[in-house]
């Protein structure tokens, strides 16, 4: 009994002493094979490189990882090592900030304070502060902050910095990584992590430097350049031909057809024509082609001695209207008419803009008035301006989301490219409406374009990879710019 | 000739800015027209301001009907020049606190960002926000049911303000199979394909008809700025 007793004992000490080394080895397989547990394994062969066909500001990052392990992680992230000069300004604008906070937080509490133990008449001002005062207090505070941060970001320069900090994320099954925003001609370096299920990252592994480099040509904007010449060589070919004899019909556009009939009512009522160019400067085509109608309304109104007055918005604006409606006074066989103060500026703030056309539309209630341009928010102030005074009112622009405004407001609108097309068509030259011409042969090739991506994306849906490539190709590739 | 170097200007300076879109090697040849183009703008505003003054002081000379208004503009305009251009009351920058004259000229607290932002702002606000009154007087006469198409724009309307009110909960009980007639529905679809689609229509015209304009005044065909017909 005794032996069997001894024996008991026995086991039961050999079981104690082998449970913790069973543990241990139960854990590290359970972490072996299942991996849950710890980071996932790293990505390897990690390179990067420069961009090809750019600008110089971008570079590719691409690595491996094992396919079968792809299920085990959430994905890749992308770490790029900061620049001295980027972790100086960082601290700058770190402390900045902290100043403005700083500030901010003991204004309120001193306001808090104040609020609770002053009187009613003593409510709105701390110690000897006025409310005015505060703004240029807390100026003072971030400018003293900013000198503060200048000094010690200066006495920073000398030393090493390295911090690589994450600049975005890829998913399981991608291997590259396109890095976007870098400076031209500097080397910059990488490094790419696995995330694993439960936020865990593996170790990282760095590329070698890589230096961005400008390119020759553009490469993604390669179809853009194509449809762009390809429509010019359209265009330069219509007109070609329209100046060899081809006869071109041109449907016939209401609006652009209604500006004589609205010149000569003017004219009968004795009041002025109000033409409005817009509130963008020369280098926005919309004001280029609001000016181009201008000359043709100015001609008309030479010819009909109706009295037209300009408004701008901007001084260049100012000096190409003048040019302009000079021109057509002289073409019209009436430079004496031509006044030049009739062309005026007024100020390039928006509602200020508004505020004078509008107060003149209702002192001067001019007969007919002419919007062609670009609009903003002012197009329907100005338009309903001119339906109340009972004006004729034609408008011409392209930006969408004003043409509802004037639609609803005017008597005539040219709606996006018939704004464009009035220059031909009010011109009647040969060389233009060629252009007309290959304006529409350009729309011809967007509709068929539009119908092959609608085919290829239907007939993909049906699960046909290759029509459904086709139509990514043409979407995200062809069409990306 | 005085027709012919400003057309070779004006189509060399379009031609590079379309050439530096593509080409990087170009760009900062680009980069100069567009400085350029700020300069003769710069330039040009001194000719403005110079208009104004002449139209208005003329104005009150003249002592022509409102000639008030006039006197309110050039009192305006001189008040913010002076106290812009000679940074009255401008708090010094951070980093030259001894220089009186280092801080921006629309600081915070100094008399011309004061103005701006207790006179000028205000008034602009109240101009824009009158846009409400017009939206509502042109909805008004828009949406008169003349006709089929206004008809239809009526009841487009319609549904897209119902729409976006707390009045779209009211079909949320439409069965399953009719949600496609539950208002929010309605709206995201009406924006989403049948808007967006008019929309880049009228874009893709524009597209090509803004091409087809620069290149008839790249090569000259068209020359507005000349004054010619």
């Amino acid at each position: 009994m005794q032996r069997f007793h001894a024996v008991g004992i026995m086991i039961f000490d050999g079981c104690r002493l082998m449970a913790g080394p069973a543990l241990v080895l139960l854990l590290t397989w359970c972490i072996a094979t299942n991996g849950a547990l710890g980071a996932p394994p790293a990505p390897t062969d990690v390179t990067a490189e420069d961009f090809p066909w750019d600008d110089g500001t971008n570079a590719n990052v691409r690595w491996s990882f094992d396919t079968a392990g792809s299920d085990a992680i959430q994905g890749f992230r992308i770490y790029r090592r900061l620049t001295a000069d980027e972790l100086a300004k960082e601290r700058v604008e770190r402390r900045v900030k902290a100043a403005e906070t700083a500030f901010d937080t003991s204004l309120k509490s001193a306001l808090e304070t104040a609020t609770s133990e002053a009187t009613s008449e003593e409510h709105y001002f701390v110690g000897d502060d006025t409310p005015q005062d505060r703004p240029t207090k807390r100026q003072a505070a971030i400018d003293e902050a900013t000198k503060e941060a200048l000094k010690a970001a200066a006495a920073a320069d000398g030393e090493p910095l390295f911090e690589f900090r994450a600049i975005g994320r890829a998913e399981p099954d991608e291997r590259s990584f396109k890095v976007t925003t870098l400076a031209r001609s500097s080397s910059y370096e990488f490094r790419v992590t696995a995330l694993g299920i439960d936020d865990s990252e593996s170790e990282a592994v760095d590329a070698a430097p890589v230096t961005t480099r400008r390119h020759a040509f553009v490469g993604e904007r390669g179809f853009l350049a194509a449809f762009l010449f390809g429509l010019c060589a359209i265009i330069v070919g219509a007109i070609a031909l329209a100046r060899g004899g081809f006869r071109m019909k041109v449907r016939r556009i209401a609006g652009l057809d209604a500006l004589d009939e609205a010149i000569g009512r003017a004219t009968e009522m004795g009041r002025p024509v109000l033409f409005i160019p817009g509130l963008q400067d020369m280098d926005n085509v919309l004001t280029v082609a609001g000016v181009t109608i201008l000359s043709r309304v100015a001609r008309t109104a030479a010819e009909y001695d109706a009295r037209l007055e300009v408004p701008t918005a901007r001084s260049l604006v100012m000096t190409a209207c003048r040019d302009a409606v000079q021109g057509a006074y002289y073409a019209a066989g009436r430079p004496e008419a031509y006044n030049p103060e009739a062309i005026r500026y007024i100020t390039d703030e928006q509602f200020g803009y508004v505020a004078y056309v509008a107060g003149r539309m209702v002192r001067e209630k001019p007969a007919t008035c002419i919007y062609m341009g670009q609009f903003y928010a002012e197009s329907l102030l100005l338009s309903e301006n001119g339906n109340a005074i009972h004006a004729i009112q034609i408008a011409g622009t392209a930006e969408t989301s004003q043409l509802p405004f004037f639609v609803a407001a005017c008597d005539y609108t040219l709606i996006g490219e018939e704004f464009f097309a009035a220059s031909a068509y009010l011109s009647g030259e040969p060389a233009q409406l060629g252009s007309l011409f290959g304006q529409d042969i350009g729309k011809m090739i967007a509709v068929a374009l539009i119908v092959l991506g609608v085919t290829l994306a239907t007939v993909g849906a049906f699960h046909v990879p290759a029509a459904q490539r086709a139509a990514d190709y043409l979407a995200h590739t062809v069409l990306k710019q | 000739m005085k027709r012919t170097v400003p057309v070779i200007i004006a189509s060399a300076v379009g031609f590079v800015l379309v050439i530096a879109f593509f080409i990087p090697r170009t760009q900062a040849w680009g980069e100069t027209a567009v400085l350029w183009f700020n300069i003769l703008a710069a330039v040009a505003f001194v000719l403005g301001a110079g208009n104004l003054i002449k139209v208005q002081l003329e104005s009150i000379s003249a002592r022509r009907p409102g000639w008030g208004f006039a006197l309110v503009t050039l009192v305006a305009f001189f008040t913010m020049f002076i106290a812009g251009m000679l940074k009255i009351g401008v708090f010094p920058a951070g980093q030259y606190p001894e220089h009186a004259w280092s801080g921006k000229f629309d600081s915070a607290g100094a008399p011309f960002g004061w103005m701006y932002n207790y006179i000028f702002s205000p008034i602009t606000a109240t101009m824009f926000a009158s846009l409400a009154f017009y939206v509502a007087s042109a909805a008004f006469r828009a949406f008169r049911a003349k006709n089929v198409e206004a008809i239809l724009l009526l009841g487009t309307a319609f549904v897209v303000l119902i729409g976006n009110t707390a009045m779209a909960r009211l079909t949320d009980p439409l069965p399953e199979y009719l949600a496609f007639l539950r208002l929010d529905v309605l709206v995201a679809n009406l924006m989403s394909y049948v808007a967006t689609g008019v929309t880049r229509a009228i874009t893709i015209g524009v597209a090509v008809g803004v091409a087809a304009t620069s290149l008839r005044i790249l090569l000259g065909i068209d020359r507005p700025y000349l004054g010619r017909l």
